[in-house]
């Protein structure tokens, strides 16, 4: 019993703390017992380990660039020039190139995943669901490169064959479907993306409506609403989830390294059309590092590095803010909340 | 709108013969089973294998309160849940016998469920207010079937649900805050009004009141009270003071099984059944 009493807070632990000196034991061993302050440090140490490895990367990223940054300056964001012969590095080409690709994969990939997750969650019998479900699940498992090779093998002929002439002849009035029809270009990459980062959302978005309360579902019903209004009420309850999940999915397509550097040219250009080569910031990483021989060449890929990093972060961040923005004026959400 | 997992009695002539043969459980003639709201006749229900009421036999007329009673478990909820075929969610479940509602089969192949969900209302035992405003919540029903023409017409039939929910003057300063804002047992008034909005014809409550404060809960039955003028209302309720208080007509379910029928006077004070009695003084359940 005598290990309970540490343990509750009186007023002058809890709010008067700032005015005393900070005390090891409070913090470290509240309960005073041995076991326990152990386990706590340990914990800690976990978590500082994980801020730790961030600042060091973001440290070194930042040190290492330090040629490049003093060397371009701002303009390094808005150059296009990227030519290792003349030592003139600039990043736009990469930053279209990674940010079009993305949003490109995001506008195919989030109708079909919702549309997957709904069938799944409200409209599939059992046995359809569960296997269909697995399905996805192996789909978020394969390792990129794979679906690189298939992106090279059937996905870029198909869609030069196909599905570009298509669009070229039908929506070439559009700049996006002008330019020469070669099945390796910013819309292949594009697509593959989307088929990588569908699993993803869909399995996201499956759990979350899966975790919107029955009640729900029967208190729309019982006003007489159909399956489509009982849909939305439930799309609407898992809002701030599916927000999170849609983010999850920018982040992996941003991020994707392997598959989209098969597929998308790797051309430092920045063109209207969506059938031209392009190139994202992973890939030119990927691709040039090991080649990359002056000590400007070398900090201009590293402050591609940084600006990749901070690129993710700030999704990341707004995507917070997004889903705390949702949850709070939907008056909170049944589930998903951040 | 039939799903696959209900089944439907055939659907008999109306001839008198006929009628009087389906209700002889009751002993009453077929103009009678014609005059009721509710009428339900040899309803058995089955999830899975598992059959949760046996043969049940039942007459609500119009503009009453009818009270469901009985042990938990005993299938007075399922039975409820029959009457706006709210079980037709639940995977593996099948029904048999009739549901008339107006002389209408519940269960009939070409039933339009949601319009018959619009005629039936309901109120569930645990709040489930959307997470939307207060006008939204109220206002959803309304939407949903079309029912206004107009801004002006949604805003009267919103203010009206609220009102005979007896939480308007509570509410009408902030429509638009948030429906999860009220405490719990503003959030049942709430979906009350939800379920009033559309003007239901019969509304269900599945145990309205039993997650409610006693301050709660006499609102509850005030309004249940006041709201016989308007609809027939049938509540399922554990709390057998309750039944006594708010209702005209009481049913006791046991096992499956509708033991007996009768006034709520009669049923507290000298039922037919000794079941009925054995459970109203306590000595089960």
């Amino acid at each position: 019993m005598q290990n309970l009493q540490p343990n509750i807070p009186t007023p002058a632990t809890t709010h008067g703390a700032s005015a005393r000196a900070w005390n090891w034991r409070r913090t470290f061993a509240p309960t005073g017992n041995t076991g326990d302050t152990v386990f706590r440090l340990a914990l800690f140490g976990a978590a500082f380990f994980l801020m730790l490895v961030v600042l060091v990367m973001i440290g070194a990223m930042a040190v290492n660039s330090l040629p490049s940054l003093r060397q371009f300056g701002f303009g390094f964001l808005t150059s296009r020039v990227w030519s290792p012969i003349s030592g003139d590095f600039g990043a736009l080409p990469f930053i279209y190139g990674t940010i079009v690709s993305s949003l490109l994969a995001l506008l195919i990939s989030v109708p079909l995943s919702l549309g997957i997750a709904i069938f799944l969650v409200e409209q599939a019998p059992r046995g359809v669901a569960r296997p269909v479900g697995f399905l996805v699940e192996l789909l978020a498992a394969i390792p990129s490169v794979v679906y690189g090779l298939w992106g090279i093998f059937v996905l870029a002929p198909f869609l030069r064959e196909w599905i570009e002439p298509f669009l070229a002849r039908w929506f070439g009035w559009l700049p996006l479907f002008r330019g020469n029809v070669t099945g390796i270009g910013l819309f292949t990459g594009g697509i593959i993306l989307a088929i990588m980062i569908t699993p993803i959302i869909t399995a996201v978005v499956r759990d979350v409506l899966a975790a919107v309360p029955v009640s729900q579902r029967e208190a729309a019903l019982a006003l007489g609403a159909t399956k489509w209004e009982t849909t939305r009420v439930v799309l609407n309850n898992g809002a701030p989830g599916i927000a999170g999940a849609i983010i999850l999915g920018l982040g992996r397509a941003i991020g994707e390294t392997m598959a989209v550097t098969m597929v998308i040219g790797n051309r430092a250009q920045i063109s209207a059309s969506l059938f031209e080569p392009a190139y994202t910031i992973a890939s030119v990483l990927a691709n040039e590092f090991t080649e990359a021989t002056g000590e400007l060449y070398l900090s201009a890929l590293i402050e591609l590095g940084l600006i990749l990093f901070l690129v993710t972060f700030t999704v990341n961040g707004a995507a917070r803010l997004l889903v705390w923005s949702v949850a709070h004026r939907a008056g909170g959400g049944a589930v998903g909340r951040a | 709108m039939a799903t696959p997992t209900s089944t439907t009695a055939p659907v008999k002539p109306p001839t008198d013969a006929a009628q009087e043969e389906q209700t002889s459980a009751l002993q009453d003639d077929g103009r009678e089973r014609a005059a009721a709201k509710v009428s339900v006749r040899d309803l058995d229900f089955f999830y899975g294998r598992a059959q949760a009421l046996h043969k049940i036999s039942l007459d609500v007329s119009s503009q009453i309160v009818m009270a469901f009673i009985g042990p938990s478990g005993c299938g007075k909820s399922t039975f409820l849940r029959t009457l706006n075929r709210m079980n037709d969610t639940i995977p593996g479940t099948r029904v048999e016998g009739s549901v008339q509602i107006d002389g209408q089969d519940v269960y009939a192949p070409g039933t339009d469920v949601v319009e018959l969900r619009r005629r039936v209302g309901m109120v569930f035992q645990k709040s489930n207010p959307f997470p939307k405003s207060i006008f939204d919540n109220v206002a959803y029903g309304l939407r949903i079937n079309k029912l206004t023409s107009g801004k002006s017409e949604l805003n009267d039939r919103v203010e009206e649900a609220l009102t005979n929910a007896a939480l308007w003057p509570e509410v009408k300063d902030r429509l638009k805050a948030s429906a999860l804002s009220l405490s719990g047992g503003q959030q049942q008034r709430l979906c009350i009004a939800r379920a009033l909005a559309v003007r239901p014809e019969v509304i269900l409550m599945d145990e309205p009141a039993s997650a409610l404060d006693p301050m709660a809960t006499q609102k509850i039955e005030e309004l249940i009270v006041e709201l016989k003028r308007q609809f027939t209302i049938i509540i399922v309720t554990h709390n057998m003071q309750q039944a006594a208080r708010v209702s005209d007509k009481t049913a006791f379910f046991w096992l499956g099984k509708l033991v007996e029928v009768n006034s709520t006077e009669r049923m507290f004070t000298n039922p037919n059944e000794k079941l009925t009695e054995d459970y109203i003084t306590g000595r089960f359940g």
